[in-house]
Order: structure tokens, then sequence, then C-alpha cells
């Protein structure tokens, strides 16, 4: 199936440089953990055996912000809390994406007051939002995939301009 | 009222000229802001009311005469006592002298009562907001502070409220 059949005994291929980066970064992607509130659970049921996540090249969550690539916010996000989020954000090595999962990271959902931002796209760039109070597992990984979309069509001239 | 409390609020009463109010056995004792001090300290070391169980305060927005109500709730556990004991401040920046000193434990709570509410304790030996980030303008809990910033987007208003949404900007 796929590749070997395409390929017979020749044992190369030809592609852009582009397509072979792009293609290894979303089957490589480590996710930073960033569990805030209830979100955080179906984040580690999507990682746990019955969804698992690794199935798309989703090993291991990241404690430090340096080995990863990916912010998944889950969960509402304080005001005292948005600094923090925000220096993790900055200490995440180039090329990084952010999923806000579920509707509070998304625009503040039932929390609409003084002490939460309406929404994390008010602290750093959000990639993909994944709607759901929260969203079960399959909407994160549907959001995971959106974001691979995302990453296969990335050019290299467009990061480096960043 | 509980009988054993009845020389206790009459012992305030005579006092300091406290009023005092009853609500389904709970006993509310008024005070003014200048024996505060005094009262809470009479109570805890001659009627035996060693603990500030509660501690909070009431906006009554728009009235501004008075605005805002202090709550003390004293606890005795030698005699299986509860009292509560009120201050009655008036205007939108009152000043009231600080209880730490009868207290230890009101430390934290006078800082989250200036916070939430605005209301200064003169005297208070760390008065920084405890809750709410250090440059926040405002406090929360007053009746007239704004409920949310969020304007709800529908589709004809969209791209306008889109525009002011402070999004970050890389």
């Amino acid at each position: 199936m796929g590749v070997e059949q395409k390929l017979g005994n020749m044992g190369v291929v030809t592609t852009t440089l582009e397509n072979v980066v792009n293609w290894s970064r979303t089957n490589a992607m480590w996710p930073m953990l960033f569990g805030l509130a209830c979100c955080a659970i179906e984040m580690m049921a999507a990682q746990a055996s019955d969804y698992d996540m690794s199935r798309f090249g989703m090993e291991l969550m990241r404690a430090s912000p340096r080995q990863s690539d990916l912010m998944i916010v889950a969960g509402r996000v304080s005001k005292k809390m948005g600094p923090v989020l925000r220096r993790l954000y900055d200490q995440m090595p180039e090329p990084k994406w952010v999923i806000a999962m579920g509707d509070c990271a998304s625009c503040g959902g039932v929390f609409n007051n003084y002490a939460i931002y309406q929404g994390v796209d008010e602290v750093v760039p959000v990639d993909v939002y994944v709607a759901g109070c929260p969203p079960r597992p399959e909407a994160l990984i549907h959001g995971v995939l959106t974001v691979y979309e995302k990453v296969k069509g990335e050019k290299f001239k467009d990061l480096a301009a960043k | 009222m509980n009988k054993n409390l009845e020389p206790v609020v009459k012992t305030i009463q005579d006092k300091f000229g406290a009023g005092c109010e009853e609500f389904r056995d709970e006993v509310h004792l008024f005070v003014k802001p200048e024996q505060i001090v005094e009262a809470l300290t009479l109570l805890r070391d001659e009627q035996g009311f060693e603990l500030l169980s509660a501690y909070t305060a009431v906006d009554y927005y728009p009235s501004e005469t008075p605005r805002f109500h202090l709550i003390y709730q004293l606890t005795s556990l030698v005699k299986n006592l509860s009292v509560q004991v009120r201050v009655a401040v008036n205007g939108s920046s009152p000043k009231v002298p600080t209880v730490t000193g009868v207290y230890a434990s009101a430390n934290w709570r006078e800082r989250e009562i200036f916070d939430m509410f605005g209301i200064e304790f003169e005297g208070h030996p760390d008065p920084r907001r405890i809750l709410m980030p250090e440059d926040h303008v405002g406090h929360p809990l007053r009746k007239d502070f704004p409920l949310g910033y969020e304007e709800p987007q529908f589709t004809f208003n969209f791209d306008e409220i889109d525009l002011r949404k402070p999004y970050v900007k890389e």
C-alpha cells in the first residue's frame, strides 16, 4: 500500500523540500501541556488508549515550552494567567502553532466577567479554535488535524518573513 | 435570640450604643467605624469570641448613606455562640481602621475587601491587591462595576465589533 506500491523497487522519491519538512512536522508534533480547566480532562482522554492521539504522531506532551511546537490552551485563561501563557508561548521555538481548545479559550465561554480573558487570542495568536464545552476527544483530534492541514500548506518564504 | 448571647449584646449596646437587629436567630450589632477596634477587642478578650470566622462587605449601591456594610462574623468556640458585627460606611471611597491588630487573620481578608470593594483600611500592614493583577483598574464586586467586557457578535454587527476586539499582535 501507499508509498511502496508507487515506488516499486526504485527506492527514490522526488518531491519538494517544503513538502518533506511540512510532512515531518505534522508527524512529530509535540504539544505543550497547558491544561487549565476541565478541557484538560478531555485532552488527557484524547491522549489515552481509547482515542490514542499518537496515531497522528503526537506521542508526547512536553512539560517544557522549549521542546514543543504546538500549544493546546485547554481551559479559561484568567487575567493573572495571561502573562504566564504569553511567556511560555514566547519561549517556544519557531515555528509554533496554537489551538484554543473549548469555548472558554476561544471566546470566554460562560465567563463573561472581569477575571477571564474573552478568548486567548487576546494573549497569543491562535491558529485553530475548537468549539465545545468541553470538546470531545474527537473534536480535539479534528482540531489537531486541521492544524496539520495548515502546516502542510505552509511556505518557507512566509516562515522566513516572520 | 439565644439566651447565652443576651449578656454579650447588652454589654456592646451599653458600651457603644450599638444598634441591634435580629434575623432568623442571627444577631447583627451595628457599631460606628471608629469604635470597631475597641468593640472587637472587647468581644475577643472579655466575651470569648476568639475566632473571626468570616469578614466581608456588602455594596448597597445606589444608596450612598450607607454605601457599604463591613461584616465581621465572630465565633466563640468556648461558649458555642456566633455574633455578627456590622459597620456601615458612607461614600464611594471610605476609610476604616484596620482590625489586623485584633485578629491576625483579618490581614488577607482586608486585602480582599480592598481589592473587591475599594474600602481602604487605615494602618493595614500590607495594603496591596490580593486577587486581581496589580495594574487592574476598579474594584470588581462593586455594583457599579461593569459586568463583562465582551460584546456579543451577531450577523448584523459582526464586522463592526470585530474591528475593536483586542486581538493580540503576533
